[in-house]
C-alpha cells in the first residue's frame, strides 16, 4: 500500500509505517538492515527498483532521501510503500530548505532498532563517507566511483578518509574478475613473476584490480591503457607460463592456464541489485578493500 | 591451493570455485537427474562457481550422440533452473558434455568411457579428476561399482576420483554393511559422498547457528527445561508414479532412517571441538549411538496406511487404490516412533518423530516442547489456555523459527494465553538461495565433505530403525488413516499413553 505525507515528521511517518504494516496483515517483519539511499531526482526511480530488488535476498527498511532546494521553506514529503510485493517496507523522504543541513535528523528515528545500517550514494557521494551526518549513523557505506566525473581520481581521494566500513562499488564490481583469477592461480604450481592489465586508464575497476594484485603478489603489474567500458584483459606471468583472462565479448572471457587449453567462460555485467547483495552479505569491515585502496593511494603519491 | 596469494581468508568475497574436473552421471534419464541434478549443475555454471572446463558425462543404453544428449540436458535445465537462462553459460557448459551409449555391464561402453574421460582430461583439462555419481537404483550399484573398478576408473595417476550415491542406502543393517563393503573395497572413504539433500537446507544447517551460535537456548536444552520433542516431516501428496520405489520401503526407510534420524542428530548432539567434517560426525555418531528404540514397541511406535478420502479439497485414492500397488501391500505409508536418548542431557525426554504421505500438509519441522513453569503464581482459571512453551525450527516450507509463549490477554482480567512470535528464515529470499544440491554438488567437486552422512552414521540408523521395522513386518495388520488427516488413532494414542499430544503443524 502506498501512503503520501505531505508536510510531515519522522514521528509522523513511524506511525503510518506501523499502521501500514498491521493493515497489511503483518504487524511483525523480519527485516534484517535498514538501508539509507542518498537519490538524487535524477536518478531515484532506478536506485529505489534496485532497492526492492535488493530487499528478496535481505529484507529491509529502505529509506530513500532526496535533498532539494535550501532556498525553499523547509519541508518534509513522505511517501511510504509497505508490502506491495516486496518484503520489506520503503520511505522516500523529500526535503528542502534548511531541513536539507539536518538529514541525520529524519532518518534517525526511521532506523530499524538495533539492526545495522547500511548508507548507500548511488550518484556522486561524499570524499569521507564516514564524516557524513547520514554516514555517521551507518555501518557500511557504498560509494560508487563509476557515476563521479573522473573515477579513479576519486578513488584515490577517499583512500585518504577510508574508515572500516567502507566499500566502493567499483571494488565489487571487481570480485569476478578477482574469483577467477583466483581459481587461475588454484591451478597453477608456478610462481608468480608479473602481472598486466589492459583497460581503460580511467576504468575505476581495472586500477583496483591492479592495485590489488600488486598488493597481493608482490610484483610489478603492468598497466596498458586499451580504450572500453570493461576490463579487456588481465594476464600474470609465472614460472610455468602465462595465465590470461581476455574479455572475449560482455558476457564472456578467454580464459587460459599453464598446461591446458584455453577455454571460454562467462564472466557477467552485474546489475546494482546484484552488487549490493553482495556488498550486503558481509556487514563486517571489508579489509582486503581497505589494503587495495590504500595501496592505490600511496602507488599514486610515489609517480 | 593453501599458498595462493590471491587467496586470504578475509577476503570473504571470492567464492569457492572448483577445480577442473567432471561429473559422470549414470541414470540421466532419471527424475533426479532431470529435475535436480542438471538445473543445479548449471545454476552453479550460472553463479560462476563451477571451474573453466567442466565436463558432464552421461551414461547411459540409449542410441544418442553427444549432441541429443546435450540437448536433453539443455531442455532439462531449462525447465528446473533457479537463476535466469542465459544462453552464453549454456553454450560454455555444453562444450563439455558428452554421452557415452552402453548398458552398465557393457565392457565395450566402459572402455568407451575411460577413453572419453582421458579424452576430456586433454581437451577441457579435467586432470584426472573425476566424481561418479549413481543416480541409479541401488540393484544396480553392484554392477557399476565392479565395473568401475574392473576398468580401473576409481584409482588415477593423477587427481581424484570421487563416488556420490543417494538414499537409499541399504533397507536394513545388513544390506547397508553390504553396499558400504562393495563401495569401500573401491573408493577411499573420504571420497565417497552419501547424499542426504536435508543437509543441504540452509535451514538445517541453521539448526547448528541457532544452537551454538546463541547464548539464549543452548543453558534450556536439556532435560532439565524439555519436555520432549516432536520431529514431523509430513506429506500431502500421495506416493503419485513412486508406487515402484515406494511399496516395500515404506515411510521409516525412505525418510526416517536418513532425514528424521539426521535431524534428531543435530538437534540432540553436543557441541562439536569445530565445524569440519570429522568433529560433526563424532558427535553425531555419539548422539546415534545413544539412541534406543521403545522398549513396548506395540505403544510407542504406530505405522499405517492412507485410504481414499478427501484432501485439501480433492478426492484422491487410499494406497492400495494407487496404480501398481498390490491390495495386499502392507507398506506403511504413516510411521511415528518414540525414541529415547541415553544420555545426561536427553535422559527422560522422548523424541517423538512422525512422518507420513497423504496428511494433512507438507511441512517439515523439529519443535523442541518445553515442561511447564515449575510454579505459577496465577489463579488455575487463568492459565488454562497456557500450554507448554515451545520452540519450533521449520524446516520447509515457510523456513523459520517460532517461538510459543504465554502472553496476557489485553483486558482487566489475568488471563494468559499462548501466543506465536515467528522468524521468516528467508521466506522472502528463497529464490535466490542456492538449492540443496547446488550446495551439496559444489561439496562433492571442492572435496567438502561435513554435509555428507558417513557409512557409521547410516548403520547406526539402521540399528535404531531394524527392530522396529522388524516387528511391524510381523504384524498381520496395518492401521489405516483417511487422506488428508494427520495420521492414525494409533499414533495420537501413542502419545497419549505418555499423556502428551502431538503438535499440529
Amino acid at each position: 500500500m502506498d501512503i503520501t505525507l505531505e508536510s510531515t515528521t519522522a514521528a509522523k511517518i513511524a506511525r503510518a509505517l506501523s499502521k501500514g504494516r498491521s493493515e497489511a496483515g503483518s504487524p511483525a517483519m523480519d527485516m534484517a538492515l535498514t538501508m539509507v539511499i542518498i537519490a538524487e531526482e535524477d536518478n531515484v526511480s532506478e536506485v529505489m527498483k534496485a532497492a526492492t530488488v535488493l530487499q528478496h535476498e535481505h529484507p529491509s527498511r529502505v529509506l530513500g532521501v532526496i535533498t532539494g532546494s535550501k532556498k525553499r521553506d523547509s519541508n518534509l514529503t513522505a511517501r511510504i510503500r509497505v508490502g506491495a510485493g516486496s518484503p520489506g517496507e520503503s520511505v522516500l523522504l523529500r526535503m528542502s530548505g534548511q531541513l536539507v543541513e539536518h538529514a541525520q535528523s529524519v532518518v534517525l528515528p526511521l532506523l530499524l532498532p538495533d539492526s545495522p545500517v547500511v548508507a548507500w550514494w548511488p550518484g556522486k557521494g561524499p570524499l569521507v563517507p564516514a564524516a557524513d551526518p547520514i554516514g555517521q549513523l551507518a555501518q557500511r557505506r557504498l560509494t560508487d566511483a563509476e557515476r563521479t566525473d573522473h573515477p579513479v581520481d576519486w578513488l584515490k581521494k577517499i583512500a585518504a578518509g577510508y574508515q572500516p566500513g567502507d566499500t566502493d562499488l567499483s571494488w565489487t564490481r571487481l570480485t569476478l574478475w578477482r574469483a577467477l583469477l583466483a581459481a587461475a592461480l588454484d591451478q597453477t604450481t608456478g610462481t608468480v613473476l608479473s602481472g598486466r592489465i589492459q583497460a581503460d586508464r580511467a576504468n575505476p575497476v581495472g586500477v583496483l584490480l591492479q592495485a590489488w594484485l600488486e598488493c597481493r603478489l608482490r610484483v610489478p603489474v603492468e598497466f596498458v591503457h586499451t580504450p572500453g567500458p570493461q576490463v579487456a584483459c588481465a594476464s600474470l606471468t609465472t614460472t610455468e607460463g602465462d595465465i590470461r583472462i581476455r574479455r572475449t565479448d560482455t558476457m564472456t572471457c578467454e580464459f587460459s592456464v599453464p598446461g591446458s587449453s584455453s577455454r571460454i567462460v562467462p564472466i557477467r555485467r552485474r546489475d546494482i541489485a546484484e552488487l549490493l547483495a553482495e556488498d550486503l552479505r558481509r556487514l563486517d569491515a571489508d579489509e582486503i578493500y581497505a589494503e587495495t585502496l590504500a595501496h592505490l593511494a600511496k602507488d599514486s603519491g610515489r609517480k | 591451493m593453501t599458498n595462493n596469494p590471491l587467496r586470504d581468508p578475509r577476503d570473504r568475497r571470492l567464492p569457492r570455485i572448483a577445480g577442473p574436473c567432471s561429473i559422470v552421471l549414470f541414470g540421466v534419464t532419471g527424475d533426479l537427474a532431470r529435475k535436480k541434478l542438471i538445473p543445479a549443475i548449471y545454476d552453479l555454471a550460472n553463479r560462476g562457481l563451477l571451474p573453466p572446463g567442466f565436463a558432464l558425462v552421461g551414461f547411459a543404453r540409449r542410441d544418442w550422440e553427444d549432441g541429443t544428449f546435450a540437448e536433453l540436458m539443455r531442455e532439462a535445465a531449462k525447465a528446473g533452473a533457479r537463476t535466469p537462462w542465459n544462453e552464453t553459460v549454456w553454450e560454455q557448459l555444453s562444450a563439455g558434455i558428452r554421452f557415452v551409449p552402453g548398458a552398465f555391464d557393457d565392457d565395450e561402453a566402459w572402455v568407451r568411457l575411460a577413453t572419453t574421460l582421458r579424452e576430456l582430461d586433454q581437451q577441457q583439462g579435467t586432470g584426472g579428476n573425476h566424481a561418479f555419481y549413481l543416480s541409479i537404483p541401488p540393484g544396480l550399484f553392484p554392477t557399476v561399482v565392479s565395473k568401475i573398478d574392473q576398468h580401473k576408473l576409481a584409482v588415477a595417476d593423477q587427481g581424484w576420483r570421487r563416488v556420490v550415491v543417494e538414499k537409499p542406502f541399504g533397507n536394513d543393517l545388513a544390506s547397508a554393511k553390504d553396499l558400504n563393503q562393495l563401495i569401500g573395497n573401491v573408493f577411499e572413504d573420504d571420497q565417497v559422498f552419501r547424499i542426504d539433500h536435508y543437509l543441504g537446507k540452509e535451514t538445517v544447517q541453521n539448526i547448528l547457528a541457532l544452537r551454538f551460535a546463541n547464548q539464549l537456548f543452548e543453558p534450556v536444552w536439556n532435560s532439565n527445561y524439555v519436555d520432549h520433542v516432536q520431529i514431523t516431516m509430513a506429506e500431502d501428496i500421495g506416493i503419485g508414479s513412486r508406487a515402484g520405489y515406494y511399496d516395500g520401503i515404506g515411510a521409516a526407510r525412505d525418510v526416517i532412517q536418513n532425514h528424521l534420524l539426521q535431524l534428531l542428530a543435530l538437534v540432540a548432539m553436543e557441541e562439536p571441538v569445530s565445524f569440519d567434517a570429522a568433529s560433526l560426525r563424532v558427535e553425531k555418531q555419539k548422539v546415534l549411538a545413544s539412541v534406543r528404540p521403545p522398549t513396548d514397541l506395540d505403544r510407542h511406535t504406530s505405522h499405517a496406511q492412507y485410504t481414499e478420502g478427501w484432501a485439501g479439497g480433492e478426492e484422491v485414492p487410499g494406497y492400495l487404490q494407487e496404480d501398481g500397488i498390490g491390495v495386499k501391500s502392507r507398506t506403511e505409508t504413516f510411521a511415528a516412533i518414540r525414541l529415547d536418548i541415553e544420555n545426561r542431557r536427553w535422559a527422560g525426554v522422548p523424541f517423538y518423530l512422525r512422518a507420513g504421505k497423504r496428511l494433512g500438509r507438507r511441512v517439515t519441522e523439529v519443535a523442541v516442547v518445553f515442561k511447564r513453569a515449575p510454579h505459577l503464581p496465577f489463579e488455575h482459571i487463568d492459565v488454562t489456555e497456557l500450554g507448554h512453551n515451545a520452540l519450533v525450527m521449520r524446516i520447509q516450507p515457510d523456513e523459520g523459527v517460532t517461538m510459543r509463549f504465554g502472553a496476557k490477554v489485553p483486558g482487566t482480567a489475568m488471563e494468559i494465553r499462548d501466543v506465536n512470535m515467528d522468524f521468516v528464515y528467508g521466506g522472502s529470499f528463497v529464490e535466490s538461495s542456492p538449492e540443496a544440491y547446488e550446495r551439496l554438488i559444489l561439496d562433492v567437486l571442492l572435496g567438502d565433505p561435513p554435509l555428507f552422512p558417513q557409512h557409521t552414521e547410516v548403520e547406526l540408523a539402521w540399528q535404531i530403525l531394524d527392530p522396529i521395522i522388524k516387528h511391524w513386518s510381523r504384524k498381520r495388520r496395518i492401521d489405516k488413516y483417511p487422506a488428508g488427516s494427520w495420521g492414525p488413532q494409533s499414533a495420537i494414542d501413542m502419545l497419549a499413553a505418555d499423556g502428551r499430544t502431538w503438535r499440529r503443524p
